[in-house]
C-alpha cells in the first residue's frame, strides 16, 4: 500500500567557512541527513537578513535553520555575534505573532563537525515534520 | 504643569524671527476641522498669527521634518522647531544617525501634558463634530446632532500620552517653562498580556489586527526612525510593496520588517499608531522589540543621548542564544 508521507521543505542557510564545510564533511563521511534540507550557502551567517528567513517561508518553506561558525570563530571576526542578536529578536517576534517557534533555529556548526551537522538536520526535520505544514506564514500567491 | 499657550509660542517665534536667530518656523496649522491639525512652515509672523495653532491636537512630531528643511538649497538661517518631550528623543536619534545638520536648527522645548486622540472622542460623541474647545481641562465638543458634550481630557488621551515615558526634554537650545521627569510608565503592560496568551490566541489577535492594514505606508512615512531614501517597501520585487488581495502573509511580512528595521532605534514616540487610519496598535510591535532588548541586553532608550550605539549594531560575547530567547520565562 502506498502511503503519502508528509515531507517538509527545509531551508538551511550555511555560512561558507564553517557550516557549509561541515555539511561537506558530513557528505564525505557518508553521514546521511534528509534530502528535504535545501542548503543555501552564504558568505557569513550575518549575511542573512531577517527578510531572507521570511521570504523562505513565503516561498513555501516549512522550517528555516541558520548555521554559522561558533561564536568567536567567525571568519569575519564578529559576524555571528550580530546574527545572534538579530535572530534572538526576530525569533522572539515570530513567537509573539503566534508563529510556531520550532520552525526557526540557529545552530553553530564548525567545519570539523560533520556529525553535528547531520544530527542537527535530522533533529530539525523531525521537529518540523511533527508540526506539519507551515500555514501561518504562507503566501498563496507563491503556491503552485 | 503650566500650560503653554498659543500666544506665548507666537511671541517666542516673533522674538527669534525679529532678532534674526531663525528665518522660519515649523509649527502646527489648523486643518479643515479643529482636530485635524497639520504641520506647516511659517516664514513670517503675520501668517503665524493667522494660521498657527497650539492645543491638544498637536501630536505631530516635527523631528523628521527637519531632514527636508535643513537640506533646502538657497535658504539661509536656522529653522525654529517646537519640541515636546517625546519629540526630543527622536531629535537625538536622528542626530545620532547623522540625518540633519544641528547647526541649522534652533530647538525650543515646550512642556506637554498630553495630546488628545480624536478617535476616542468620536467613539464617545459619534459623528458630526462641528467644533472642539480644548482650552481647558474639560474639553467641550460641539456636535451636529447632539449639542455640546463635555469630556475629561484624561479619558481621551492618545495612547502614547496615557503611557507617557518621559516629560523630560533630552535636547533643546532653549526650554520654555519647567522640565519634567522620566516616568515609570506602564507601557509594556499590553505586551505582557499578549505574551501570556497561547500562540493560537496571539496568532488570532494579530491576524485580526493586521488584516485591516491597507498598506498606505503612513506608519513608515511618519516614523522619525524610518529615514532611508530608498525603502525596501518601494521595491516591486519585494513581494510586499502592495496590499495582497489574498492571504495574510504580506501583512505579517510588512509589519515584522517595518518593526525590525526600527528595532533598537525606535524611540517609542508613538507617531505610527497615531497616524494609522486603520487603528492598528503598531506600538505593540515596537514595544515588544524594546522590551526584549531591555531584558536581553540591558535597558536601552533610543534617543536618550546623542551618539549611543544601538543594540543591534553592538554585541557582547555573552549574549543569549536565539533558542534561549524564545524559551525565556520572563520575556
Ligand atoms: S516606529 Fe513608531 S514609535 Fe517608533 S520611532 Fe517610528 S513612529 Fe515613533
Ligand atoms: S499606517 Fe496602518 S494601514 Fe497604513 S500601512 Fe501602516 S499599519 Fe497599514
Ligand atoms: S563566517 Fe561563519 S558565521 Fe561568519
Amino acid at each position: 500500500m502506498q502511503v503519502n508521507e508528509y515531507k517538509p521543505k527545509i531551508v538551511a542557510f550555511c555560512c561558507n567557512w564553517c557550516s557549509y564545510a561541515g555539511a561537506d564533511l558530513a557528505g564525505s563521511n557518508r553521514l546521511s541527513y534528509p534530502a528535504e534540507v535545501k542548503v543555501i550557502r552564504v558568505p557569513c551567517s550575518c549575511r542573512v537578513n531577517p527578510m531572507f528567513i521570511l521570504r523562505a517561508f513565503q516561498r513555501g518553506a516549512d522550517g528555516v535553520i541558520l548555521c554559522g561558525c561558533h561564536p568567536g570563530d567567525c571568519h569575519y571576526t564578529s559576524g555571528n555575534y550580530y546574527t545572534r542578536r538579530r535572530m534572538a529578536l526576530l525569533f522572539s517576534m515570530l513567537d509573539y505573532l503566534g508563529i510556531e517557534k520550532e520552525r526557526t533555529r540557529v545552530e553553530w556548526v564548525s567545519a570539523a563537525e560533520g556529525a553535528k551537522f547531520a544530527a542537527t538536520m535530522n533533529d530539525f526535520v523531525q521537529t518540523v515534520t511533527a508540526l506539519g505544514e507551515n500555514k501561518r506564514l504562507e503566501d498563496l500567491r507563491c503556491k503552485k | 504643569m503650566q500650560k503653554i499657550t498659543r500666544d506665548a509660542l507666537i511671541e517666542k517665534a516673533q522674538t527669534l524671527l525679529d532678532s534674526g536667530v531663525v528665518t522660519r518656523v515649523l509649527g502646527w496649522k489648523k486643518g479643515d476641522f479643529d482636530y485635524d491639525v497639520t504641520p506647516a512652515l511659517f516664514t513670517d509672523i503675520e501668517s503665524m498669527k493667522k494660521d498657527f495653532v497650539f492645543g491638544d491636537f498637536c501630536g505631530a512630531n516635527f523631528s523628521k521634518y527637519l531632514l527636508k528643511e535643513t537640506k533646502k538649497i538657497g535658504v539661509e538661517g536656522k529653522v525654529l522647531v517646537f519640541l515636546k518631550s517625546c519629540d526630543t528623543y527622536s531629535f537625538n536619534q536622528l542626530l545620532t544617525e547623522h540625518r540633519f545638520d544641528r547647526e541649522k536648527v534652533y530647538a525650543v522645548g515646550i512642556p506637554c501634558d498630553g495630546m488628545v486622540d480624536v478617535n476616542k472622542i468620536k467613539a464617545i460623541v459619534g459623528d458630526g463634530i462641528v467644533s472642539i474647545d480644548d482650552s481647558a481641562e474639560v474639553i467641550k465638543v460641539e456636535t451636529l446632532y447632539d449639542g455640546v458634550k463635555e469630556l475629561n481630557k484624561a479619558d481621551i488621551l492618545l495612547e502614547r500620552c496615557a503611557n507617557c515615558k518621559s516629560r523630560k526634554h533630552v535636547a533643546y537650545d532653549e526650554l520654555m517653562g519647567e522640565d519634567g521627569e522620566v516616568i515609570d510608565s506602564n507601557r509594556f503592560d499590553e505586551v505582557e498580556k499578549l505574551e501570556k496568551m497561547s500562540a493560537d490566541e496571539r496568532f488570532a489577535f494579530w491576524q485580526n489586527e493586521l488584516s485591516r492594514c491597507i498598506r498606505c505606508n503612513a506608519c513608515r512615512d511618519v516614523c522619525p526612525a524610518c529615514t532611508c531614501e530608498k525603502c525596501v517597501f518601494n521595491n516591486p520585487n519585494s513581494g510586499v510593496e502592495n496590499k495582497a488581495a489574498a492571504n495574510s502573509f504580506e501583512e505579517q511580512m510588512f509589519h515584522i520588517i517595518r518593526a525590525f528595521h526600527v528595532a533598537g532605534r525606535c524611540t517609542d514616540c508613538g507617531e505610527c499608531s497615531r497616524v494609522c487610519p486603520q487603528h492598528i496598535p503598531l506600538h505593540l510591535l515596537n514595544r515588544k522589540f524594546i522590551k526584549d532588548i531591555n531584558s536581553f541586553y540591558g535597558d536601552y532608550q533610543a534617543g536618550e543621548t546623542v551618539g549611543s550605539r544601538a543594540p543591534l549594531t553592538n554585541f557582547t560575547k555573552e549574549d543569549l542564544e536565539p533558542s534561549e530567547a524564545v524559551n525565556r520565562e520572563d520575556k
